[in-house]
């Protein structure tokens, strides 16, 4: 779940950064772990403190998958559909979650595609949050997200 | 005496358990009242068998695998903790077939040592090749590595030294070291291994890299997918630094190098060297036009060598053993070893570094044991998602450069990506062009229009709609976008889906693969 905009934050996040060679990554990385999201507010606040445009802040923010700039669901399960995860059912796992977070409240869980995390021999692989699940099955699948209802 | 035992903290071992796996032991142990080391080591690279636990004896390391939790309290109750006999239990680990008929040079240390533990990398042969080229000139390092025939591993096997010696010329008051571990094609992972691994051997690759050419600054752009790696390199580069292997005074040399580790954020272009400084420089990660090219004007604008993890990783070994060490593994022109990756739907998965020249067969059946579900295999990529799929009739190719370029296929990173008879290999071609509309950085328009058309073409040929015209037209539009686009983005898309259309013309429903050309990218050569 995502916090609220905090301009004094954001401020000091962009202090700590903005004097590396190709500040805008790293800021952005940080302000995202701190919020969960990039807030639309910090655009300008970003742009302003590394002499850029807007645009070219939105630019970056908007070209790189890993940056959001909603709040994300309280859990983020990412699902390994490159090949190698394919070979080993991927596809069916995917439609397989999709059914079962159907169910769920909004707001809990988001079904991401991710396009590789290197666990490409013990395939389907899957990641919850940081945490790394691999050759999972719709029944373990089932398991991680019964885990969930008790992880706060 | 202590008793050591090992639980790999590599991401594939944790992603099957092995932090439980320790906890557990941790516990057990307590229970017991033993004294054991609990080490967190890289992985050995056999990851079906993960958690692989290891224990040492006197007869050297006897592993355990795959360990869950529930195993535990049985494993010490046999006695595992002094080698006792378990049905787990596996023997001494460096007389597994797997292992034993690997060349491990690269990988030397992976699996073996803790990580993050100077001392045992140093015991270890760790930072004799740092040693040796810190009494060198930049000139005589560059042409040890020129001498080894050190290719870049990253996929386009160019020459490193060549690279360097270019760098080491072009005059300038700053000068970079970047290394690729953006590792985003599918079916690799021997960049995350290593890093997870072995991280001080990056660290004096890198290094190394530096004196050769006279940088003083270095960045390690990894992959947001990888925060394990990303945290190993930290912990790495802050002990080195503290132990003046890395920073303002490197070993009482009066030499400088700094290095930063750069977190990538989800884009599969960024592999592409260009694109890559681009994101550095916190920009959009767009391919550059080449030239310049980045020896001569790369981050920033100023001199810039950009290798990939293994290429790096490499070099020590060839400073500490000679270059003649190294440049005498391998065949023609490829010289040295790469680390393979089996995977996919593969029974035995996992690392297997070996010379060049091993051939896809005895990789994926004598190492590989065939298929996980049981089933034939049916196609191979090799080289990620940018590579050829490869039929039967080509896995007895020895896996060289030069051989695999005659096949109109690429070793590229050294992926393997197995797929059974259950595989549909239109759709796999449609997955290609699709995962090329969803990753191109939309600056130049083969890649940016020609995946998205060729998706659609895709979904009329699989839809049975007008087959052989459009047919016709994929074929041409690779044409287009082999030939028109600005990097291997779009330009190295039509491999795996010509070589799918090329070698299983049944799957896109049609009897064989068309017209036959002199030019092989467009079905000549297969046809």
């Amino acid at each position: 779940m995502g916090l609220d905009y905090d301009h004094q934050q954001v401020d000091f996040i962009i202090a700590a950064q903005q004097n590396r060679p190709g500040a805008l990554l790293p800021i952005l990385h940080d302000i995202q772990d701190a919020f969960g999201y990039i807030p639309p507010d910090s655009v300008a606040q970003i742009a302003s403190a590394l002499n850029l445009s807007r645009a070219e802040v939105h630019g970056v923010i908007t070209f790189y998958h890993h940056f959001r700039t909603t709040p994300p669901a309280r859990h983020t399960i990412q699902i390994c559909c490159a090949e190698a995860c394919q070979s080993m059912g991927a596809e069916r796992l995917v439609e397989h979650a999709e059914k079962k977070l159907a169910g769920r409240k909004q707001g809990d869980c988001e079904l991401q595609p991710v396009y590789c995390l290197g666990l490409c021999a013990i395939s389907p692989a899957v990641m919850i949050g940081e945490e790394l699940h691999a050759r999972v099955t719709p029944e373990k699948f089932d398991a991680l997200l019964k885990n969930l209802g008790n992880k706060p | 005496m202590s008793i050591k035992i090992f639980v790999p903290r590599d991401s594939a071992a944790l992603a099957l358990g092995a932090d439980a796996v320790a906890q557990a032991i941790l516990a057990e142990a307590e229970r017991r009242k033993l004294d054991i080391t609990l080490v967190r080591n890289g992985s050995r690279g056999m990851l079906w068998l993960e958690p692989l636990v290891e224990v040492q004896t006197e007869k050297g390391r006897i592993a355990y695998g795959p360990v869950s939790p529930d195993h535990v309290t049985a494993l010490f109750d046999a006695n595992f903790h002094q080698g006792g006999k378990h049905t787990l239990g596996l023997g001494l680990t460096e007389q597994l077939a797997y292992l034993k008929k690997q060349e491990r040079l690269t990988f030397a240390r992976v699996g073996i040592t803790d990580p993050l533990s100077l001392d045992d990398y140093a015991a270890h042969e760790g930072f004799r090749g740092l040693r040796k080229a810190l009494t060198m000139q930049a000139a005589a390092i560059v042409q040890q590595v020129t001498d080894s025939g050190l290719r870049g591993r990253g996929g386009a096997a160019f020459p490193a030294g060549i690279k360097w010696k270019t760098v080491l010329h072009t005059p300038a008051t700053q000068k970079y070291i970047v290394c690729n571990a953006d590792e985003g094609d599918s079916g690799t992972f021997s960049d995350r291994m290593l890093m997870e691994g072995d991280p001080f051997v990056l660290i004096e690759g890198m290094t190394i890299a530096a004196l050769a050419v006279g940088a003083t600054q270095g960045y390690i752009y990894v992959r947001s997918e990888y925060p394990h790696a990303i945290s190993m390199l930290n912990e790495a580069i802050a002990a080195a630094r503290l132990a003046s292997y890395l920073g303002p005074d490197i070993l009482n040399s009066g030499k400088r190098f700094e290095l930063e580790v750069r977190r990538a954020a989800g884009s599969y272009v960024c592999g592409e060297e260009t694109a890559m400084l681009e994101s550095l420089e916190g920009k959009r990660g767009i391919v550059r036009a080449k030239p310049p090219l980045p020896a001569i004007a790369g981050l920033f604008g100023k001199p810039t060598v950009i290798n990939n993890v293994i290429s790096l990783a490499s070099v020590p070994i060839i400073m500490a053993r000679g270059a003649d060490f190294y440049k005498n593994y391998g065949v023609g022109r490829s010289h040295g070893t790469l680390p393979f990756q089996l995977a996919g739907n593969i029974k035995q998965g996992g690392l297997i570094e070996k010379a060049f020249g091993v051939t896809l067969r005895e990789l994926m059946y004598d190492f590989g044991g065939g298929t996980a579900t049981g089933r034939p295999i049916k196609a191979v990529q090799v080289g990620g998602p940018l590579g050829a799929y490869l039929p039967e009739s080509q896995w007895d190719t020895p896996l060289d450069y030069e051989a695999y370029t005659a096949l109109w296929a690429v070793l590229g990173h050294g992926g393997i990506v197995v797929h059974d008879d259950s595989a549909d290999l239109a759709k796999l071609a449609r997955y290609a062009m699709k995962f090329c509309a969803i990753e191109s950085c939309g600056k130049c328009t083969p890649c940016r229009i020609g995946a998205t058309r060729g998706v659609e073409v895709m979904d009329k040929i699989i839809a049975n709609q007008d087959r052989p015209a459009q047919v016709e037209l994929l074929r041409d539009l690779c044409d287009t976008m082999l030939n028109g686009s600005m990097c291997a983005m779009g330009g190295m898309t039509p491999y795996p889906v010509l070589s799918a259309l090329n070698h299983f013309p049944q799957d896109f429903g049609i009897k064989e693969s068309g017209r036959v050309r002199k030019d092989p990218a467009t079905g000549g050569q297969h046809a």
